[in-house]
Formats: structure tokens, C-alpha cells, sequence
């Protein structure tokens, strides 16, 4: 209960915050229409090499990409929170109270969440406006754009907490610089995001396979597909979900390393 | 158990034997921080931990507020054993951290309501203690801006709020003046006076201040090397240097003092040569209770059992060897005369050899690139 009150608290002032510089706002809004607009145009017709599986336009086929891989950027920076806290002595009052540490990694969670899911509104709204059409009836494709959704929420924990986690093991803002190059960039070419993988080399459809953020943009892909296969929907959630528990898990159990060390 | 003791006299903080090492890394040697730190804390009075940078104090209140594990000993805070029961202490204590501890992107009042409601305080409880300490630290006005735009004296008593906001029973300040200008360092010592008077709470204090720690602390503990080498009030340990210290300064006779003159320089009076030099302090010397007199250009240092008695005779004996006198002080020995006595050198010494990069003296340097 009390983690929960925790979580609220925490993650209303990193709201707060996050709405008091409203140039990161502006920036978190354009950066994901950039991608889309980007890619959509640079790889505009590899819809059309023979093989390709997506039936609709290659915008379709990236807008998953796009909401997922905004999604992992932005998560992939969350420990900059806890960097700054520990910079000054934020980090060290909450960690002399009774502030529940849960709490502490679960309230970046949700606020990554709560941006993603915006960027993921934004980035649909200018693909349909672009001319892409998810789902075939409107039912269909208000549940197809909740299951995305779901799954920018669970991918943005999973980073999150990756990123809290080095974020407090080492206490540096150039650890997170390079979870940002040396992690993500690899896993999002590393999977079917703008790139339908049955077209890349087979090591690269198997690594996929194993990937994370594979499985977040094949959930979302799938869930806004004219007819949609809800196992493979659920069945890269529910793996999601686990990897998103352990790894927020062990984020949390570095608060213990971190008073070892200390 | 300690925590059911209700004798008056209860120990708010006990540390036994406290050791710490961090490691050194990369080839270098390990950094010992704590060498068998001991203290006791009564509850309901304001204790400082005196000493240079580097000396292990604020690893030893890091260890009392469970940011930090000692490698050996023990510690009790309000009868809790931080060791075994962290969390139990968390409830128990507030701790004002070297760095700021506030939110530089929430207004004041954000920063303490904030605080109070993760202390477990409810939502109306938490914004009425607010408006009371912004009050009470005349952060009134400023309460709806944000901290960022805050003077470093306003921030820095909002730091100390912060860590009040819950009444915690024992209240850590880890060096809360450092960096202040001497009137924001004056107005700080103010409200923490103002503050152990209104809160019934233990206070422990770290300072490398001596003035601070003589003005605001019952008890002091001067702590070098991650040592306590000495412990007391600070009156009891500035009597251990016996008496009070009496400065005259002598009125220039005929002749001035003046470079290049004949006799060695610093003397009384060149012209007259050692023997008015000798005659000052032999009369002086002669006057009973008087010891250690010394003369050194025209300012007349000697040591009195009691100063205020002694100094009508010294006074009388200059006058009768026909030297004029310009002005006479009665002074109190100070704690940085006691941590001379205590460790062989002074305190301004051993706080500029802190930077330095001998393993004992950075240790604080190097617990903050642990912690960090």
C-alpha cells in the first residue's frame, strides 16, 4: 500500500517536473514524427522486393517500429532521474526515510510510460493521417491500438528499469550513454522494426527471436493487422511482462549492492 | 534492550568501534575511513563531530543513517541496531546530507509536502507542517518559487526543514554550513538553535567549524583519522588546557619598532635593546598565576588560571615597569588550541593537507566517488 501511495507521489513530481522544461516536451512529441517520416520515406518502397510478408503500405509496416523503438529510447534514458538525484542529495534523503524503494524504480516506470503512450498517440495520428489504416473494423482497431499500447508499456519498463539499475551501479551519466548506443541501437536494427527480418540474413531472424524489443514490435504489429493472430499478440506480452518483472526486480535489489558499496 | 531503557539519561546514538575501509582500486591501496570510531550521543542535545575533511565523519553518519555499512562495531540509533534493522531506523531519523537535498525543479513548499507525505505524514498533514516551516524559517515568501532560483542560504535552510518535516526523534546534519557566507552561516546557526530549543531531538553534527561546534553543541567529539581523539563539553575541554589566555597590547613607547633597525626585529624597543624586554615579562612573570609569557614585538601573550583575576596584577606590574598599555583581552582557549594539543597539529594544517592525496586524508574524496 504504502509503495503504491509512493509510486503516486514520485511519480507526480517527475510530471510535474517533466512539464516545468517544455522544450522536452515539444522535443518528445517531434522526435518520433521525425522517425516515422524519416523512415517511411528513406525505405519507402522495400514493401515492394519480392518476399516482403506486410500486406498494406510500408508505413503501416513501421508504425509499430516507430511507437516502439520512441518507446525504448526514451525508457533507455530514465536513470538520468536517479542521476541527477544522486548528484545531489535527493537520492540520499529518500534513502535514509522510509521512501519505498519499489516505489523509487516503479514511479520512472510509469512516467516513461505515460510519455511513451503519448509519443504512441502522436505517432498513430500522423500515420493515419499519412494514409495508414490499422485493423478492419473500428473495434478491432481500438482493441489492436490497446494491446500496442500495453505493449509501450511493458517494453518502457523493461528499459527503464535497466536503465535504473545502471543507473545506480554507476552513478554516471556516461554508463547511460552507453546503454543508449551499445543496447539499443544494435536491438532495434537487430529486429523487424523497419526491416521485415525473412529479408536479413537468418542470424538475424534468430537473434530476433530472442530479442525484446522484437517481441514488443511484433505484438504491436500483429495487434493492429487486418485479422490478427491474438496468441502471437499475447504470447510476446506475456514474455514481455516477465522480462519487465525480472529485470525491475534486480533494479531494485541494487539499492542493496549500492549501501554495500557505499 | 536498549530501546525499552527510560532513564533520563538515554543514549540517543551509540557507536562502538566503527571501522571502515574502502577499497582502493585499480592498484592503488585500500583508503581506511574509520579506525575504531567510538561515541555516545544522550538523547535531547546537539552533538558535533569535529574535524578536518577527511577525518571520517561524514562516513560515520552515513553508516548511522543507513546509506552506508561499517566493515566492523556496532551502532545504535534511538536503541536500533542500523545493521539489523534499517528500516526501523529510517522511521526514526531525519538526515540533512552534505549536498542539497532538495528538488532544485519543485518550489519549496512542493519539496516539503513531498517529503513529508513519503515520511507517511497524510496529505492535509503534510501541507499544513509545510506552511509552519516555511514559516518558522522566514522561507514564507519564497515557499511558490522554485528552489533553483533560491540563494544558497535560503536553500540551505530549506534543507534543513526538510529534514525536520516528520519530527524525527534523532536528526542528522552532515556539515550544514559549508559553503555559506559568514551571514547566511550566522542565520543558519540561528535557526538551529531556534529549532533543537522547539523539537525535542537529538542532533548529531558534523562540522569542520570549531566556532560552530563550540556555539551549538553540548558535547563534541574531535575526530581525526577516523579516531575520535577526544571527547566532552566543549568548555570542559578547553579547561583541560587550564586557564584563560591574556593579551596585552603594548603602547609605543619614545621609539617605535621600525625596519632596519639595529636590534633583532620584533623587539619591544630597538634602542633600548633586550633589557626593557626582559624587565616587561620578568614583572609580568612575577605576577602570581601567571605562566607562559611571552613577548613578541609589542603584543604580550601569558596563560592565567584565572584571567579576569590575573589581569588588574599584570596590568599593575606594566605599569609600575613604566610601559604604557593600548589594550588588554581576556581570551577563552579555543578548540582549534585543544586539537592542537590533541593531534600535533593545527586545525587549519590539517584541513589544507585534506586535499592532498595521502591515503588517510582523502578518504571522504574517495567515499563520495564510492557513493556516487
Amino acid at each position: 500500500m504504502t509503495a503504491v501511495v509512493h509510486t503516486g507521489l514520485l511519480t507526480a513530481r517527475a510530471l510535474r517536473q517533466g512539464a516545468r522544461i517544455p522544450v522536452f516536451l515539444v522535443m518528445n512529441l517531434v522526435q518520433p514524427m521525425i522517425w516515422l517520416l524519416l523512415f517511411g520515406q528513406l525505405f519507402r518502397s522495400v514493401v515492394e522486393i519480392p518476399g516482403f510478408s506486410a500486406a498494406g503500405s510500408y508505413l503501416e509496416f513501421i508504425t509499430p517500429g516507430v511507437v516502439m523503438m520512441t518507446a525504448m529510447f526514451g525508457a533507455a534514458w530514465a536513470g538520468t532521474a536517479f542521476v541527477q538525484d544522486m548528484d545531489r542529495g535527493v537520492m540520499d534523503r529518500f534513502l535514509t526515510s522510509p521512501t519505498s524503494r519499489g516505489a523509487l524504480v516503479a514511479s520512472t516506470m510509469v512516467y516513461q510510460a505515460v510519455v511513451a503512450v503519448g509519443q504512441a498517440l502522436v505517432v498513430l495520428a500522423v500515420a493515419w493521417l499519412c494514409g495508414a489504416r490499422f485493423g478492419s473494423t473500428p473495434a478491432e482497431t481500438a482493441l489492436g491500438v490497446l494491446a500496442l499500447l500495453l505493449a509501450v508499456v511493458l517494453l518502457t519498463a523493461l528499459f527503464s528499469a535497466l536503465s535504473n539499475a545502471t543507473a545506480l551501479l554507476t552513478g554516471q551519466q556516461e554508463a547511460l550513454i552507453g546503454i543508449s548506443q551499445l543496447v539499443t541501437l544494435p536491438l532495434m536494427f537487430l529486429s523487424s522494426a523497419v526491416m521485415d527480418t525473412r529479408l536479413s540474413a537468418d542470424w538475424v531472424a534468430d537473434v530476433a527471436r530472442y530479442n525484446p524489443f522484437d517481441w514488443a514490435v511484433v505484438a504491436g504489429r500483429e495487434a493492429l493487422a487486418a485479422s490478427p493472430d491474438w496468441g502471437v499478440v499475447w504470447g510476446r506480452l506475456g514474455l514481455l511482462a516477465l522480462a519487465a518483472l525480472v529485470v525491475g526486480r534486480l533494479a531494485t535489489l541494487a539499492f542493496r549492492t549500492r549501501q554495500r558499496s557505499a | 534492550m536498549p530501546s525499552t531503557r527510560t532513564s533520563a539519561q538515554e543514549t540517543a546514538i551509540a557507536a562502538v568501534d566503527l571501522r571502515k575501509t574502502y577499497p582502493g582500486g585499480r592498484g592503488r591501496p585500500p583508503v581506511p575511513a574509520l579506525d575504531g570510531l567510538s561515541f555516545a550521543v544522550p538523547a535531547g542535545t546537539v552533538f558535533a563531530l569535529l574535524g578536518p575533511n577527511g577525518a571520517g565523519k561524514s562516513t560515520t553518519a552515513r553508516i548511522l543513517t543507513t546509506l552506508s555499512r561499517a566493515d566492523a562495531g556496532t551502532a545504535h540509533v534511538a536503541g536500533i541496531d542500523v545493521a539489523r534493522d534499517p528500516e526501523r531506523v529510517r522511521r526514526t531519523i531525519g538526515y540533512v546530507a552534505q549536498k542539497p537535498v532538495t528538488d532544485p525543479l519543485d518550489t519549496g513548499r512542493e519539496n516539503l509536502v513531498l517529503a513529508g507525505r513519503l515520511q507517511g505524514l497524510g496529505a492535509r498533514t503534510a501541507r499544513t507542517r509545510a506552511a509552519e516551516l516555511l514559516d518558522r524559517f522566514a522561507l514564507a515568501d519564497a515557499a511558490d518559487r522554485l528552489v533553483r532560483t533560491y540563494s544558497g542560504g535560503m536553500a540551505r535552510k530549506l534543507d534543513v526543514a526538510m529534514g525536520i518535516v516528520h519530527s524525527p526523534r534523532v536528526l542528522f546534519l552532515d556539515e550544514p554550513t559549508t559553503g555559506l557566507d559568514p551571514e547566511a552561516r550566522a542565520g543558519m546557526w540561528a535557526e538551529i538553535e531556534r529549532m533543537t530549543a522547539v523539537e525535542s531531538m537529538t542532533v548529531l553534527l558534523t562540522t569542520h567549524y570549531l566556532d560552530e561546534a563550540d556555539r551549538l553543541a553540548a558535547n563534541v567529539a574531535i575526530v581525526d583519522r577516523g579516531r575520535v581523539v577526544v571527547a566532552g563539553t566543549p568548555d570542559a575541554l578547553k579547561d583541560e588546557l587550564r586557564g584563560d589566555g591574556i593579551v596585552v597590547e603594548l603602547a609605543a613607547p619614545a621609539a617605535a619598532p621600525a625596519a632596519g633597525s639595529a636590534g633583532p626585529p620584533g623587539e619591544l624597543v630597538p634602542d633600548a635593546g633586550p633589557a626593557l624586554a626582559d624587565r616587561v615579562t620578568d614583572a609580568v612573570r612575577a605576577c602570581s598565576g601567571v605562566r607562559e609569557v611571552h613577548l613578541r614585538g609589542r603584543t604580550l601573550r601569558a596563560r592565567a588560571e584565572s584571567g579576569a583575576a590575573a589581569l588588574p596584577a599584570v596590568l599593575a606590574a606594566l605599569d609600575a615597569a613604566g610601559v604604557p598599555v593600548a589594550s588588554a583581552t581576556l581570551a577563552r582557549p579555543s578548540l582549534d588550541d585543544v586539537y592542537l594539543r590533541r593531534t600535533g597539529r593545527t586545525f587549519a594544517a590539517a584541513q589544507s593537507d585534506a586535499p592532498g592525496s595521502s591515503a588517510g586524508d582523502d578518504t571522504e574524496a574517495t567515499a563520495a566517488g564510492v557513493a556516487a
